[in-house]
């Protein structure tokens, strides 16, 4: 049994797109906080901060999940994906990337990187994905520009591409 | 946002989750996957003084199959139960009903058992367990009782959970042979809380339907050899009768109108299925 004090910063080991990283936390600091404020990974937004917009989905331990649902305490020893580990090297963009900027499916770009995020793991689980259910997964993400018809015009284009490759 | 502060307390064993919930009382709450607790945290309407983590507890995170029922440990989360590969033929009704809790972002990490304690009158999860005339398995230091699911739901976001229990597991009713099940949900929006929720059971003898999103629990009907018209009238009756309230998202009379339309295509179903 371990019982970290409310008034103290714990040291949190986890691995965050393949590297091992370290950083403090309250007990109470969400994991939003801990990407963006101490790791400095500020591509994963925080928008409604109570699970509903899905701006903060990253990938936690291989599935998608809402970084402001999770305290950073629960995740120590996890293994996280986030926005900045999806394209494969700096200057180039990831299949599921490249096809939302082919298909404007973004336009503020404030939704983008959790959308990405639960594309990335859904694809990988349903390669070829019908209209109607890739709609209702995308349930999950609110994305106030785009009207969503080229969200699911660039999902259904990659799938194309990464069955094709 | 932010929480107000909290010791954050990592159990490794049944009897530890027994020990810290026995010295904290009611300033401990039981964090699982914490897809509800986290945001009643952030909006400070839950302000524990101790957080008990109880994911790391190896007893907890198993499913097993056991006397005509299965158990689901306090550690399992949605999306494992979704995943299990007998549950289509164990449990219809909850493979029926799992998609409709949440959404895969929310189901890969919020628990079975975390939803039932936290018996949100819109929720699925509750709503099957009452259908099926589950039950509750709960434990502390001074040991375990098991509470039918009719008699742990004891109102809005309450239960007959006592400071030191923990919800150890709960129990849904096997599928028996010449059973038809149905799961039918109205919401805005796939994922969000259900406006009105309908799951029925069908057997040779007796239909039971029950609702969701409605009252300020979920409330079971048994109909007895009914049709046609008599059904209606019954499911009428069961309507009226359902404490329903008005909300931002539904009125009263919308939601007793989806009870006798939903809930009638959901029977239907039901014994469509079970035929």
């Amino acid at each position: 049994m371990s019982r970290l004090n409310a008034d103290a910063r714990h040291r949190i080991r986890l691995e965050v797109n393949g590297r091992a990283v370290e950083g403090e936390a309250e007990p109470r600091m969400l994991l939003t906080d801990f990407l963006r404020h101490t790791l400095g990974l500020t591509g994963t937004h925080v928008g409604c901060e109570h699970g509903v917009c899905g701006a903060c989905t990253i990938q936690i331990d291989g599935a998608p999940a809402r970084a402001c649902l999770t305290l950073a305490v629960q995740v120590d020893g996890a293994k996280l994906h986030t926005v900045e580990g999806l394209a494969p090297e700096p200057g180039r963009l990831s299949v599921l990337q490249e096809a939302f900027r082919r298909h404007h499916a973004l336009q503020c770009g404030f939704c983008t990187a959790g959308i990405l995020m639960s594309l990335d793991w859904y694809l990988r689980q349903t390669p070829d994905p019908g209209e109607v259910e890739l709609r209702e997964f995308l349930g999950g993400h609110l994305c106030r520009c785009t009207g969503y018809v080229p969200i699911v015009a660039a999902a259904l284009d990659a799938a194309k591409r990464l069955r094709d490759a | 946002m932010k929480s107000a502060p909290f010791d954050y307390v990592r159990v490794g064993s049944l009897a530890e989750a027994h020990a810290v919930l026995a010295a904290e009382g009611g300033d401990a709450a039981v964090i699982a996957g914490g897809q509800t607790l986290v945001p009643l945290l952030s909006m400070r309407m839950a302000r524990p003084k101790v957080l008990v983590d109880i994911m790391r507890v190896p007893e907890l995170a198993v499913i097993v199959a056991e006397n005509d029922s299965i158990r689901v440990g306090a550690a399992v989360r949605q999306a494992e139960l979704l995943a299990w590969p007998e549950l289509g033929a164990s449990q219809p009704l909850l493979a029926l009903a799992l998609p409709w809790v949440g959404h895969a972002q929310t189901r890969a990490r919020g628990t079975v058992c975390g939803s039932i304690a936290l018996a949100d009158p819109s929720a699925e999860l509750p709503l099957c367990l009452v259908a099926l005339g589950g039950d509750v398995v709960l434990s502390s230091k001074g040991g375990r009782r098991t509470v039918a699911a009719d008699d742990f739901f004891t109102g809005l976001m309450s239960t007959d959970r006592r400071d030191d229990e923990l919800i150890e597991a709960v129990r849904f009713p096997g599928r028996r042979t010449s059973e038809g099940f149905a799961f039918r949900e109205f919401a805005r929006r796939h994922g969000d809380f259900a406006i009105v929720a309908c799951a029925a059971v069908a057997n040779e003898k007796v239909l039971r339907l029950a609702i969701g999103g409605v009252a300020d629990r979920p409330v079971a009907r048994d109909f007895k050899g009914l049709d046609g018209a008599a059904l209606d009238d019954a499911l009428d009756a069961f309507a009226s009768e359902l404490d329903a309230r008005d909300d931002l998202h539904a009125t009263a009379d919308y939601r007793r109108m989806l009870v006798r339309k939903l809930g009638r295509t959901t029977i239907e179903e039901a014994r469509r299925c079970r035929a």
